[in-house]
């Protein structure tokens, strides 16, 4: 049972932490340099890992798709299912695990890092608020870029999918953009596309969690950074899960 | 008649232990403003934890630490910036922010924490680098430089504010002598020149003999010695009489 109490006081610990997150980001002064810096470092540098990986994944699904439909004779819908696909599922569902392996295992390493260095306790001995000067900034972003980069995953992924189509049936550029948002209405879009602001919390609070709190030295920044991409991934999946449920209920026509 | 000294830092009857280990046992000295003071003592007996409660970035479990006429045992976090605003701070591996120049790192508390223009930041800036020797170091990053510039750019970090009282952990720690002694001199000076409180955490005996106005010896988390050179190197405590004249 002792296992069962620290799990609790776990949750809790990480649970106050992001509760605490909340309350300083509504709280003056406002830190839109550091949020700035790390919306170049959580947004730019990942655009490039978010592109290729939606477009290689748009391309190799319409290859696997297509082998299914062709044998229903219903190959017209190959553009539409990509579309749905990515929009509602993969797309936010995939940027927020390759977020949680680039950004998370980043944000672990580099907080545990200034913390075994004595860099946090050098920002507090100058009298800043390290807490809104290094954790705020890094969830606010993730909270932010989350969002967008999904956006080009979708994109990414239906242009590998129509390139994957092209070569295969020539189909036309606007005849595939027309069959991909026959089915696609704004409810498929916005919610699943939002939802990934709540994946950016969990990234951003989860790995500052390790990286701000760990007490082990050079050993913890490893421990922290492995432990930041292990949870935020698990947090992620499950949170998913809770969020379908809270968009079938607010937008009822989703469910299909 | 001279003027009465103000007090810079003091303990009273500070106790800290983390888990079951005591770390601090009833700890009382006291340092004048304008004075020096060397922190000698084996590894792990609590001499940086000190320097960390005088920065209030520990809380003790019990006793009181004034800084400057407050308590900052208990202080809010508010009161504690005012309290931390007059202190500079040497960490032993200089703590220097890896993302940020050196003048960016010197930069930061002018632009937190006065009302000093872009230009007068600059002057502050390039006026303490050049004080320790690395005038034309500020665009470099951390990483770019050797042990020796890394304590004298987190020496410069820790009086770009210009504080009353100057925390020094090992300030001469893995670095030759000629560069440990340049360290000391620049410490002197700031004490003789600006009356600034050095407390400063050593295993450097020949350094404390030059710098120390006070010593104080702890062992096993109690303060054996405390003193001037000659009245620590005369101590009944053994281990107060090895160590400062090792």
């Amino acid at each position: 049972m002792r296992w069962l109490s620290k799990l609790f006081e776990f949750i809790g610990k990480v649970g106050l932490f992001s509760l605490r997150v909340v309350a300083d980001s509504l709280r003056p002064p406002f830190e839109f340099a550091q949020l700035s810096r790390q919306l170049a470092e959580v947004g730019n540098k990942s655009l490039a890992l978010i592109v290729v990986s939606g477009f290689a994944l748009g391309a190799v699904m319409t290859l696997h798709t297509r082998n299914t439909l062709v044998t229903f004779g219903a190959t017209a819908m190959i553009p539409a299912v990509q579309a749905v696909s990515f929009f509602v599922e993969i797309g936010p569902l995939v940027t927020g695990l390759l977020l949680a392996g680039r950004v998370g295992s980043g944000i672990g390493a580099v907080l545990a890092n200034m913390r075994a260095s004595e860099q946090i306790d050098a920002i507090e001995s100058l009298s800043i608020d390290s807490f809104k000067f290094l954790v705020v900034p890094r969830v606010l972003a993730c909270v932010i870029a989350l969002p967008f980069l999904t956006l080009f995953m979708d994109f990414a992924g239906l242009l590998g999918g129509f390139l994957s189509e092209e070569l295969s049936s020539h189909i036309a550029p606007t005849l595939y953009v027309n069959r991909a948002f026959d089915y696609l209405q704004w409810s498929n879009f916005i919610a699943p596309t939002l939802k990934t602001a709540v994946f950016g919390f969990i990234i951003g609070s989860v790995s500052s969690y390790f990286g701000y709190t760990t007490d082990k030295g050079a050993q913890g920044v490893g421990e922290a950074a492995t432990n930041s991409v292990v949870l935020s991934s698990l947090l992620i999946i499950v949170a998913d899960v809770l969020l379908i449920k809270c968009i079938f209920f607010l937008f009822p026509e989703t469910a299909i | 008649m001279s003027e009465p000294q103000t007090i810079a830092v003091e303990f009273k009857n500070v106790m800290k232990s983390f888990g079951t280990k005591r770390i601090l046992n009833e700890v009382s000295f006291h340092i004048d403003q304008g004075q020096a003071l060397c922190l000698l003592g084996r590894s792990g007996t609590g001499k940086s934890v000190t320097l960390k409660l005088i920065m209030a970035l520990m809380r003790p479990d019990s006793g009181e630490v004034w800084v400057d006429q407050d308590n900052v045992v208990g202080m809010g976090e508010h009161s504690l910036s005012l309290v931390r605003k007059k202190m500079g701070y040497l960490f032993q591996d200089a703590a220097l922010f890896d993302s940020l120049t050196l003048y960016e790192n010197l930069a930061l508390p002018l632009t937190r924490l006065t009302k000093k223009s872009k230009p007068e930041i600059d002057d502050v800036v390039h006026r303490v680098l050049t004080e320790v020797g690395l005038g034309a170091d500020g665009a470099k990053y951390p990483s770019a430089l050797s042990g020796g510039m890394k304590k004298r750019a987190g020496l410069a970090r820790a009086l770009a504010l210009e504080p009353k009282i100057l925390l020094a952990d090992e300030p001469s720690s893995g670095l030759d002598r000629i560069t440990a002694f340049e360290i000391d001199e620049l410490l002197m000076q700031r004490k003789t020149e600006h009356g600034t409180a050095l407390i400063i955490v050593t295993h450097d005996v020949h350094g404390a003999r030059r710098v120390a106005d006070r010593v104080a010896v702890l062992d096993k988390g109690n303060l054996v010695a405390f003193g001037s050179v000659d009245e620590v190197s005369q101590s009944e405590n053994e281990v107060a009489r090895k160590l400062i004249t090792e």
